[in-house]
């Protein structure tokens, strides 16, 4: 057992060397809206640029082929030189893990350097009005017509889609098949005729999803992704990248937690004795995601349903972080600022990506193999 | 970069769980408690001949180590059994003696016993025929077990000194007998070494105790894990077993994932040993361990429901161990604020 991490240190050096010359002086404004989503989306195609926006992927579309061990450096650096949000995350760790898996290459052709380089910004579409943590339930529907399907019905929640460019996600293509069979799984454009977008504004104003009409919305059969009538697998095929390290990497909680402890620091009445052990308690829970995150990828097996313990435990201690932040700033903590905003974000991890009591369901059958509920 | 055991401390780890399950170590818990020291001492004797106290013993010393991994590996499966007795507090002894023996140089004719002392004591603590219980007031301010302890030694301010114990203390947890060193070293036992070697050997034990007493919580948080799963799964009300409903299979969730990044900790801080962050990550690891098997025991307790408030019901001693444990070598709030104090350089 080691924890060497001398091997990457070039390639490190060179990311932070890169970021240090490049990561705009002043913030960009905030990615939830109209005028930041340009910026951050100009953002995306200067880091492609450096061949930095996708380094785990396959040269051919963008990347660099990086090892998941470069791939954690790679992040720990970006959250530590305070660069901008990742305006695209939810198509590079959420819809590309999916293709990579159930994609053609004709489609991974096509989806992924466009993706890449922020040219195509893809915003999930799982959610309905009466299918949330109970994604089987969903209404939404394919029907086929000649050389493809037309999609009627309503997506809410969807993250990004008040400025993206296309979305993803499981519609009903045979309302007679079973709850979890019956699913397609397809990407759309969010321009197209048919589609009616209506921002919601989330708990701070500001628009940062959205709810999706779609009124027989065109969609070809080269935008399927694997079989029709294979949705489920294919939805869950995602739902562990999105529930462990790739979406919410360690780096960005390290970063967090030195700025937690920066902020101590400068502002703390070390009489408090309460934040005081708040501020080290984030710390070390940063410090635990990051081992566990250089555990997993030692390991040689699959996560499976462990990627559930990361979620729970990463969502949480945003929360408790940024909580911990805003105490900290007192008076200063309602006032609009970088630690306000992640704050606002931080309040929606234990809701997305499968709320957290239905992760501890999963962890509680798959992990420690407790017995299923009884159904209603 | 591999951060798992590797095959030969996996296997080194199942070899003792399987060593210490057929061992009865419930039972010598029991005997201990009702004044019966040798069932413990027998357990002892074969953790040696495992190899286990060695781990803290340099070769030069007649041990195999210093081999943090493997200590850490070894006090996770002692704290999964419940294993009684001066675990931590040997292996912060060997520590202390192994760098007062090497600053002060082997006969250095200095005047002082610390080099007699580590030649004398460290290669018995290897082999297991010495049971060695330490003190380092504050923060460790009673010597555990010290009335069946071989040598017992505390530190006061730069003085290390060989401790007459006085009358023992009720623990919690019956596998524990403390007891006080009074703070006047003249009445109190014989002066063996003093100044600033002292005090950074006592630091040096320290880290290396509050490391071992870490390793062994998560093993009590994961046997309490263990056995209230098992439990939850056969245990019926309302026509099914009580582990399908939500309230019990939150509660047991919650557990996994505090000792799932445990154990992550745990290694990160064997790992820095001898760098400037041990004791930085040592006390992550202290703070982190402490708070996991507390919560474990506290959702054993009530899941179990009335059994497992019982004294009879062994899930009672890993109950009693996670309280005690949590106190002992530092408590989670002194590992926090020095986890700050090191980070802020304060």
């Amino acid at each position: 057992m080691d924890l060497d991490l001398s091997p990457v240190e070039p390639f490190r050096a060179e990311v932070r060397d890169w970021l240090r010359a490049h990561v705009p002086a002043a913030p960009l404004p905030s990615l939830e809206t109209g005028e930041g989503f340009a910026a951050h989306r100009a953002w995306e195609r200067e880091l492609a640029s450096a061949r930095l926006s996708v380094v785990s992927w396959p040269e051919r579309y963008g990347g660099r082929d990086a090892t998941p061990l470069e791939w954690l450096v790679f992040e720990e650096e970006y959250y530590a030189a305070g660069a901008p949000g990742r305006v695209s995350q939810n198509g590079i760790n959420l819809l590309a893990p999916t293709l990579f898996r159930y994609g053609t290459p004709e489609q991974l052709d096509r989806v992924l350097p466009p993706m890449a380089s922020g040219e195509v910004i893809w915003a999930q579409a799982w959610s309905e009005p009466g299918a949330g943590s109970d994604l089987a339930a969903l209404r939404s529907t394919a029907t086929r017509v000649g050389g493809g399907w037309l999609l009627n019905g309503q997506k809410t929640w969807s993250s990004r889609a008040a400025f993206a460019d296309r979305g993803f996600g499981p519609f009903r293509s045979d309302p007679e098949a079973g709850r979890h069979r019956g699913l397609i799984y397809l990407m759309f454009p969010l321009e197209a005729e048919g589609l009616t977008r209506r921002p919601i504004g989330r708990l701070d104003g500001k628009p940062a999803f959205a709810e999706l009409f779609f009124d027989d919305v065109f969609v070809p059969d080269a935008d399927v992704i694997g079989e029709p009538g294979e949705g489920w697998q294919v939805a869950m095929g995602t739902t562990g990248s999105e529930r462990g390290l790739t979406l919410r990497s360690p780096g960005r909680f390290t970063a967090a937690a030195d700025r937690l402890v920066g902020l101590w620091r400068e502002r703390a009445d070390p009489a408090d004795t309460a934040l005081r052990d708040r501020v080290a308690d984030a710390w070390i829970r940063a410090r635990a995601y990051r081992l566990k995150g250089f555990e997993t990828i030692s390991r040689a097996e699959d996560a499976g349903a462990e990627s559930s313990v990361n979620k729970v435990f990463w969502s949480e201690l945003d929360v408790a972080l940024h909580e911990t932040a805003l105490d900290l700033l007192g008076p200063d903590g309602e006032l609009d600022g970088d630690w306000l905003e992640g704050y606002v974000f931080s309040l929606a991890g234990p809701i997305y990506a499968g709320t957290n009591e239905i992760q501890r369901n999963v962890i509680a059958e798959r992990v420690l193999g407790l017995p299923r509920e009884a159904k209603a | 970069m591999k951060f798992v055991l590797d095959a030969e401390q996996r296997l080194f780890g199942e070899t003792l769980n399987k060593l210490l399950a057929g061992a009865g170590t419930a039972g010598a818990v029991r005997a201990r408690a009702a004044g019966d020291p040798e069932p413990g001492r027998a357990l002892w004797r074969s953790l040696a001949g495992a190899g286990v106290f060695a781990l803290a013993v340099p070769e030069a010393a007649g041990g195999a180590g210093p081999l943090p991994v493997e200590l850490v590996t070894a006090f996770h499966e002692l704290g999964r059994h419940a294993v009684p007795g001066p675990l931590a507090e040997t292996v912060a002894a060997a520590g202390l003696l192994a760098r007062l023996d090497a600053g002060t140089g082997r006969g250095s004719g200095r005047g002082d016993d610390a080099g007699g002392l580590a030649a004398a004591w460290l290669p018995r603590i290897a082999e297991g025929t010495a049971v060695v219980s330490l003190a380092l007031p504050p923060a460790v301010p009673y010597a555990l077990d010290a009335d069946t302890a071989d040598l017992v030694l505390v530190v006061d301010g730069d003085e290390l000194r060989t401790a007459a114990p006085g009358a023992a203390l009720t623990s919690l947890d019956p596998a524990r007998r403390l007891f006080p060193v009074a703070a006047g070293a003249a009445e109190a036992g014989t002066a063996l070494a003093c100044g600033p070697a002292v005090r950074a050997a006592a630091a040096a034990a320290f880290d290396l105790g509050a490391l071992a007493c870490a390793a062994q919580l998560t093993g009590v948080g994961r046997r309490l894990l263990e056995v209230t799963v098992e439990y939850a799964m056969t245990r019926r009300q309302f026509g099914r077993p009580i582990g399908s409903f939500q309230a019990v299979k939150h509660r047991l969730a919650d557990v996994l994932v505090a000792l799932e990044h445990t154990r992550p900790l745990v290694h990160g801080a064997a790992l820095a040993y001898g760098s400037p962050d041990f004791p930085r990550d040592v006390s992550a690891a202290k703070a982190a361990a402490s708070d996991a098997a507390h919560a474990a025991a506290g959702s054993a307790l009530q899941v179990h429901g009335a059994i497992g408030y019982t004294d009879e019901y062994d899930l009672s001693l890993w109950i009693r161990k996670a309280r005690a444990l949590r106190s002992a070598w530092g408590s989670p709030a002194a590992h926090r604020s020095r986890v700050l104090s090191c980070l802020t350089g304060g």
